[in-house]
């Protein structure tokens, strides 16, 4: 990262000066603070069915989006006309838009202190996948359906891989001035096998892909070729599998599956504007109670959870967040304890806590909001062998199916795509339709042996906020299990 | 440049090189978001976004820009058209749309697509003073303007459209209810009795009473039925779906409750949303389900094309992946109030709000959820108390069956699903039985 004055480009200069007549406009216009952006970006976006690649997109936007504290609400106005002229007009907008809150006011607004400062970050990539010729990236993908389709009873052979280029330009009315420049590259597969009255499916490396920051590196280092077949016959086998049985047992939760636990039941449940009430009537709200931080005991001593946004090639790293606020890491839980939130300026200062900056938004038009960094689980000592190994009876269930959570964070159930029978230390038959459910706390509580073999997944799909933003998040979470929890729920 | 000529502009950049369609979307939308009885988050925003697509030969192409200069199109059209000479062939191009004249129904308020950020917060202020001592929470936003089609065929089509939600809950403590209301205009909606809807439910939610998990009779709200209706639309009666082996549809057979009649049709007056679909088809209303038996899909051209039928009208954008979906869904009231069918129950659920659902197989359409702002345990044909938030795991077809769908609501309306507003108008429900697989305790 360049930290100091002097860091930006030529090319740069009208789009600083786009967000600064934005701030400009908005303070003009009565606004005790604002900020503004300025974002361009990309994504190019293709999959392939049965050989036949079905879609190839391309999607750009650009614009400026600029926020104005008034009283006890924020005003936002955007637009993609990326003049100094309109983006004036478009902060007196936001300005206005703030007004317009007093009809239903509360308490005034303020927000905690961050460093000003004026950088530039840039993700570390190595390849552009810009640079890649798409019918190399069509190829990969056309062929890996192939093989899966070879498979004798594969019905449908998905791949799709997604690349977003994005370069932001944030001023504020503090002095804030940062450039970044994000480069995000995944994919996956799937196959899925058609019964008589059901559906089996297996992906890889999960089931909604496996995003990361940096460029086409990404996909080169998920070997698609080399798991397709894999992939497509247990699908295949899913299909005449026995049945998860249901009771109570010992459940060994693959990492990608450990990392949706993470981000559903411990990622949204601390966010601070969830605990505050800021979400109440969409996503829903928290468990947690500010007056338990640094008491409550949310699971097992070995559970260490933090919020980290400099982790090398997670999906959730960045130089700052869209407050201007530095990357930093969190801890949201040490040894058991809950003892940390995700936050911004404004839901800090009512919390009284420092800022973790975690408030992003979904492009230029949409407000930034509080978002999970990379949100994940410190590794354990154990191996996955040894987890089996000590395993008298349990379940190893893989890979995500669905995922349905309460409003509060505490009653989940997850499906995954399959499951493995543990028996005296052992891998045994495989399991279709394996489900478990449980309480966040009760379920974080049982957790007892962690595998050290960490993975940074990432989630390029979290829906919150009204307008929808979709936020891209990181999950580091190795192999864990957990005692006791109860699996094979039926209706 | 209006929205329509924009569109004729790009399709000629386009010229000879390629097959060409191009929606432009000219609507603007605004929201103002409550919560802990204030105005917390207000947002607006303007602008187009030009979406194109370009076939050469059938390789195809998609690209989406919000840049309308004439400089920024011509290099997207440029970048498109090469990226679709570098593809492989589309085995399932269908062609283009042709030229055809979209039913007059109009769903549009000039007031709505300009209503200012005062009129929206003052339904938040209204909704919110609906109660005293109650935390509100929720939203009001407005969309509206122009959308226009055009493509290299000859097919060329504008409107204008509107929407207006308000929707929120009051909450007492841990009790919450639920008030909602969706319309083409914003004129139509008033933020106190939609307040007052959320804080009748919230009061009689009060200190809920743990209950066992177990299947029990239940009355669902219209919202819930909303969400098992957008299940069926998106896994079941989407054609590219059921091309896929994934749907549960069984075309002529009965697979629901003689009492089940639903259609999608956009000339319903209560209807909200465009008069053609992302390939620029007229939408055509389409009976799903009839007196129980599967009588249609929903089909976009590539799904038609596939199956050797027409399109009725009901492409998405990013459809090529998802399939066709159908977006203005009725199912077809019967005659008794919510009142009567609580009445008819001995010992049952009424549920107000679904929250979470997710499929767990498209086949059999198992969803897993939880119930939210209001479940209320019936005894003796009357409401005897709230019961705490409950999991569920049900299929959907299992409980629409024959012998298992008790009554039909008269009480149609635009009911929030899950999935977002205007989508579908549903009725209460009364079923034989509804899985509750967990408790607040798991």
């Amino acid at each position: 990262m360049e930290v100091g004055t002097g860091v930006f480009s030529d090319r740069v200069a009208p789009m600083f000066a786009i967000s600064q007549s934005a701030v400009e406009g908005a303070l003009a216009a009565g606004a005790a603070y604002a900020d503004a952006r300025v974002v361009l970006s990309k994504q190019q976006s293709l999959a392939c069915l049965n050989g036949n690649l079905e879609a190839l997109d391309y999607d750009e936007r650009a614009g400026v989006g600029v926020r104005a504290l008034i009283g006890s609400s924020w005003g936002f106005f955007a637009t993609p006309e990326l003049t100094e002229q309109a983006a004036l007009a478009a902060g007196a907008e936001a300005a206005a838009i703030a007004t317009a809150s007093a009809m239903a006011p509360g308490p005034a607004l303020h927000l905690t202190d961050v460093p000003v400062v004026e950088a530039h970050y840039e993700t570390s990539h190595e390849e552009n996948p810009w640079g890649v010729a798409l019918s190399e990236k069509a190829d990969l993908l056309v062929g890996v359906t192939e093989t899966m389709q070879g498979v004798t009873g594969v019905t449908l052979a998905q791949a799709s891989m997604n690349f977003w280029d994005t370069e932001k330009f944030f001023v504020s009315s503090q002095g804030h001035k940062i450039s970044q420049h994000l480069v995000e590259a995944g994919g996956d597969m799937a196959a899925t096998a058609v019964g008589e009255s059901e559906t089996q499916r297996r992906s890889y490396p999960q089931s909604f892909g496996q995003f990361e920051s940096g460029g086409y590196e990404v996909i080169r280092r998920f070997d698609l070729p080399g798991n397709a077949g894999r992939v497509a016959e247990e699908a295949v086998a899913l299909l005449s599998a026995d049945e998860c049985p249901g009771g109570t047992t010992d459940v060994i939760l693959e990492s990608s599956q450990l990392a949706l636990q993470i981000h559903e039941s411990v990622g949204h449940a601390t966010e601070l504007d969830r605990i505050l009430g800021w979400e109440a009537a969409f996503a829903g709200t928290s468990w947690l109670d500010l007056d338990q931080l640094g008491t409550l005991q949310f699971g097992s001593p070995l559970m260490n959870i933090t919020a980290d946004a400099t982790l090398p090639g997670s999906l959730a790293t960045f130089g700052f967040d869209d407050e201007g606020t530095p990357a930093q890491c969190v801890d949201l839980v040490k040894e058991g304890v809950w003892v940390g939130v995700l936050s911004g300026r404004d839901s800090a200062a009512i919390a009284g806590l420092a800022p973790g900056g975690m408030v992003r938004g979904d492009g230029y038009n949409r407000m930034p909001m509080v978002r999970m960094t990379n949100v994940g689980l410190l590794p354990g000592e154990s191996s996955f062998e040894e987890i089996i190994s000590e395993t008298r009876d349990g379940i190893y269930m893989a890979t995500n199916r669905s995922w349905s959570i309460d409003d509060k964070r505490l009653n989940f159930q997850f499906g995954c795509e399959v499951g493995w029978e543990v028996k005296n230390g052992r891998l045994g038959r495989m399991l279709r339709n394996p489900t478990y459910t449980g309480i966040s706390p009760q379920f974080w509580a049982s957790l007892d042996m962690l595998s050290s073999e960490q993975v940074y997944w990432g989630l390029p799909n979290c829906g919150k906020g009204q307008p929808m933003q979709i936020g891209h998040t990181g999950h580091p979470a190795s192999a864990g299990r957990f005692r006791d929890v109860r699996v094979g729920v039926k209706g | 440049m209006k929205v329509a000529p924009l569109a004729e502009m790009v399709v000629g950049m386009v010229g000879d090189r390629a097959e060409a369609q191009v929606t432009v979307d000219g609507t603007n939308q605004g929201l103002t978001r409550f919560a802990n009885s204030f105005i917390h988050q207000n947002v607006a925003e303007s602008g187009r976004t030009v979406q194109l697509k370009v076939a050469v030969d059938g390789k195809v192409a998609a690209a989406t820009t919000t840049r309308a200069d004439e400089e920024g199109l011509r290099a997207l059209v440029e970048e498109t058209i090469h990226a679709a000479h570098l593809r492989p062939t589309d085995t399932d191009w269908p062609g283009l749309a042709p030229p055809a004249m979209a039913m007059g129904a109009s769903h549009f308020d000039v007031g709505t697509a300009r209503a200012t950020p005062v009129e929206r917060a003052t339904r938040a202020r209204d909704f919110i003073t609906a109660a005293e001592g109650s935390l509100a929470a929720g939203y009001c936003d407005t969309d509206g303007g122009p959308v226009a089609f055009a493509n290299s065929a000859g097919q060329s089509l504008e409107t204008s459209i509107s929407r207006a939600t308000l929707d929120g809950i009051h909450q007492f403590g841990t009790a919450a209810g639920a008030g909602h209301a969706t319309a083409a205009a914003l004129s139509k909606i008033e933020g106190a009795p939609v307040g007052a809807m959320a804080v009748k439910t919230a009061r009689a939610a009060a200190d809920p009473a743990e209950l066992e998990p177990a299947a029990y009779e239940v009355v669902l709200s219209p919202e819930c039925v909303a969400t098992m209706m957008y299940f069926l639309a998106f896994y079941g009666w989407n054609a590219k779906q059921h091309d896929e082996g994934q749907s549960f549809v069984a075309l002529g057979e009965s697979q629901f409750d003689a009492r089940v009649t639903i259609v999608d049709d956009f000339l319903d007056p209560l209807a909200v949303g465009p008069s053609f679909d992302a390939d620029g088809t007229p939408k055509r209303s389409l009976t799903l389900v009839e007196a129980g038996i599967s009588k249609a899909l929903a089909h976009d051209r590539r799904t038609s094309v596939k199956a050797g039928t027409v399109s009725t009208g009901h492409a998405i954008h990013g459809g090529d992946l998802y399939g066709p979906v159908p977006t203005n869904l009725h199912f077809h009231p019967g005659s008794q109030s919510q009142e009567e069918m609580i009445a008819s129950v001995d010992r049952g659920l009424f549920v107000s709000s679904f929250n979470y659902c997710r499929i767990l197989d498209p086949r059999t359409q198992v969803i897993t959820g939880l119930t939210r702002n209001g479940t209320f345990l019936i005894e003796g044909g009357e409401i005897a108390g709230a019961v705490s938030n409950l999991r569920f795991t049900q299929s959907i077809i299992g409980a629409l069956e024959s012998g298992k769908l008790v009554g039909v609501g008269s009480d149609a309306r635009l009911a929030d699903s899950e999935v977002g507003p205007g989508l579908v108008s549903a009725p209460s429900l009364h079923l034989a039985e509804w899985h509750f697989t967990g408790g607040a305790q798991g």
